[in-house]
């Protein structure tokens, strides 16, 4: 193991810790619901930078893959009573097929003609789940939680322990991603795609490979959120806000490394909570707007780009 | 093409057209290139020279037509599987990866292209190996984009080595350089083909294309119209129409 594999590893076990230590210690409820929100969005904006960051391809397409992480779950509740762990693992599973035939259908396609496509799978998936009364169509459906077991004392508490988990999994995934092969291969098929074929690149398998694991993570991150809503319906599980808002953290953190959609989600989702509870609920998503703009014009690269870019200057003037 | 030959063709080109709508760019080429050939590819603009090396790397669907690669029928595969099996080739216009430094360029090519599998640090040794023979070895660690026209060739020759090719294609590897700087990128090309690497040269500067190749093959109108020693086809009366109109 590499010191910066250690580095990364001890890292994720005193996040780990230190959330389970909150659980445990703080009483008040509302940092656990605000706090799920937050890892919500660090999870998404790091499984869609996969896809979207290294490879290049700008999926809108998260609320789709979120939408039915969430349906999955209420479809196994309501016909098995399935647990939160086989719920989670069926997500990833259903995001997986979905992101291998949305990845089959529409990867042949290059740029804007993918982002459409992906924005075209997400309004047609919410209309078949709107017209399918089992899981409760337009009106939607409550969930019953079931009782939570120890050490947890509140089922919220543990939906934050469980989505900080989900965190940890998807950054492990991206970082290897990104240190290894396949994310060279990505890299270079975002920079000059034929290029990539003629130097070996099997490109349009990466691509797939990257639509399978981001969708994956995606709809696995949607499946504990009808057990934290208690409820379910086809206009909020698959509104495009998500996908807006996942785009917007993975370019403002910056796509260039891991660690930059968690930076963006981080500032972006926590502004959007503090705005919500002392402003309202509206004004986030204008904020959101302002945000990217500011960034595309004066940060291209997010702040990954505009750090390094800091730190090359200084270095640049002792020299 | 030639009547004494003895060895199979490495690479055979039989009846290829390329039809883009109602333009015909190759009509029914057929050429066979002998393994260590050095072969020069000219003509004028827009006669499809480059439409050819698409249509040999992958590029473009071929359809009628075959290529053959050592026997086997490449036409179906995809370019990257081209790669893998011995196609390198450079661009007319250079197509760097430009987020990465020149020694990730060519690391690319190792990771996906190389047949043997070797060690990181093996794979890292080569990469030196060819950034030095290229003459770039001190712009390992610089961003692709930093690097000037000369250098921007020598490193596409240089990514295009690292996929360990049999046939290496160089599509105007010389346009825009100067005299000396021409030179240099012949040299390293000669070098190449010394070391048994088949090379298609395509190239717009005769006196380049004089000293580096075997044989010529000169294109007019997506037409093979003359091909032999290249005293020969700059001789031919065909050539000199279509260089400089009758």
């Amino acid at each position: 193991m590499t010191r910066s594999s250690i580095a990364f590893w001890a890292g994720a076990a005193v996040f780990l810790a230190a959330v389970f230590v909150m659980t445990q210690v703080v009483g008040n409820q509302y940092p656990f619901f605000a706090g799920y929100i937050i890892l919500q969005f660090i999870a998404l904006a790091v499984a869609w930078s996969i896809l979207g960051g290294y490879a290049g391809y700008v999926n809108f397409g998260t609320s789709a893959f979120y939408g039915v992480g969430v349906y999955a779950s209420v479809f196994l509740v309501k016909a098995f009573g399935a647990p939160l762990p086989l719920q989670i693992l069926a997500g990833a599973a259903m995001g997986a097929l979905m992101g291998l035939a949305l990845g089959l259908l529409t990867l042949r396609m290059q740029g804007i003609f993918f982002s459409i496509a992906t924005i075209a799978l997400t309004i047609v998936i919410e209309t078949a789940i709107t017209n399918w009364r089992y899981v409760g169509g337009a009106a939607g459906i409550q969930i019953q939680r079931p009782e939570v077991t120890a050490p947890f004392d509140n089922y919220v508490q543990m939906l934050f322990f469980v989505q900080a988990l989900l965190v940890v999994l998807a950054v492990a995934i991206s970082r290897y991603i990104q240190n290894s092969w396949i994310g060279r291969g990505l890299q270079a098929l975002r920079d000059d795609e034929l290029a990539a074929e003629c130097t070996g690149v099997p490109t349009l398998r990466l691509k797939l490979l990257a639509c399978v694991i981001s969708g994956a993570l995606m709809c696995a991150v949607g499946a504990p959120a009808a057990m934290y809503l208690q409820y379910a319906d086809p206009a909020s599980a698959f509104n495009l806000n998500y996908s807006v808002s996942t785009l917007a953290m993975s370019l403002i953190g910056g796509t260039a490394h891991w660690s930059g959609p968690i930076i963006g989600a981080i500032v972006l989702a926590t502004t959007q909570q503090l705005l919500t509870v002392t402003i309202s609920s509206e004004v986030n998503v204008l904020v959101l707007g302002v945000m990217l703009v500011l960034f595309v014009v004066g940060a291209p690269d997010g702040i990954i780009g505009l750090i390094a870019r800091l730190r090359g200057n200084r270095g640049k003037g002792e020299a | 093409m030639t009547l004494s030959d003895t060895q199979p063709p490495l690479l055979r080109i039989a009846a290829l057209t390329k039809r883009f709508g109602g333009f015909t760019a190759l009509r029914e080429v057929s050429v066979d290139i002998r393994p260590g050939e050095r072969f020069g590819l000219i003509g004028p603009n827009g006669s499809g020279k480059t439409t050819l090396i698409n249509c040999i790397s992958g590029a473009f669907r071929t359809e009628p037509g075959t290529v053959l690669f050592r026997g086997e029928d490449i036409t179906p595969l995809k370019p990257h599987q081209r790669t893998r099996r011995g196609i390198a080739r450079s661009f007319q216009i250079p197509r760097p990866f430009r987020s990465m430094t020149v020694a990730e360029n060519l690391m690319v090519a190792l990771d996906f292209a190389a047949h043997e599998h070797v060690s990181v640090g093996q794979r890292r040794d080569t990469m030196m190996s060819i950034l030095e023979q290229m003459g770039l070895g001190s712009k390992a660690n610089v961003s692709a984009t930093q690097l000037s026209q000369v250098e921007l060739r020598k490193m596409e020759l240089a990514r295009a080595m690292a996929t360990q090719p049999k046939l290496l294609i160089s599509d105007e590897a010389m346009a825009g350089l100067s005299s000396s700087e021409v030179d240099e990128v012949l040299d390293l090309l000669l070098s190449l083909a010394s070391r048994d690497i088949t090379i298609i040269m395509i190239e717009h500067i005769m006196q380049a294309v004089m000293r580096f190749s075997d044989r010529v093959m000169c294109l007019d109108a997506g037409r093979i119209i003359a091909i032999g020693t290249p005293s020969e086809v700059m001789a031919d009366k065909h050539v000199q129409e279509a260089y400089l109109g009758t």
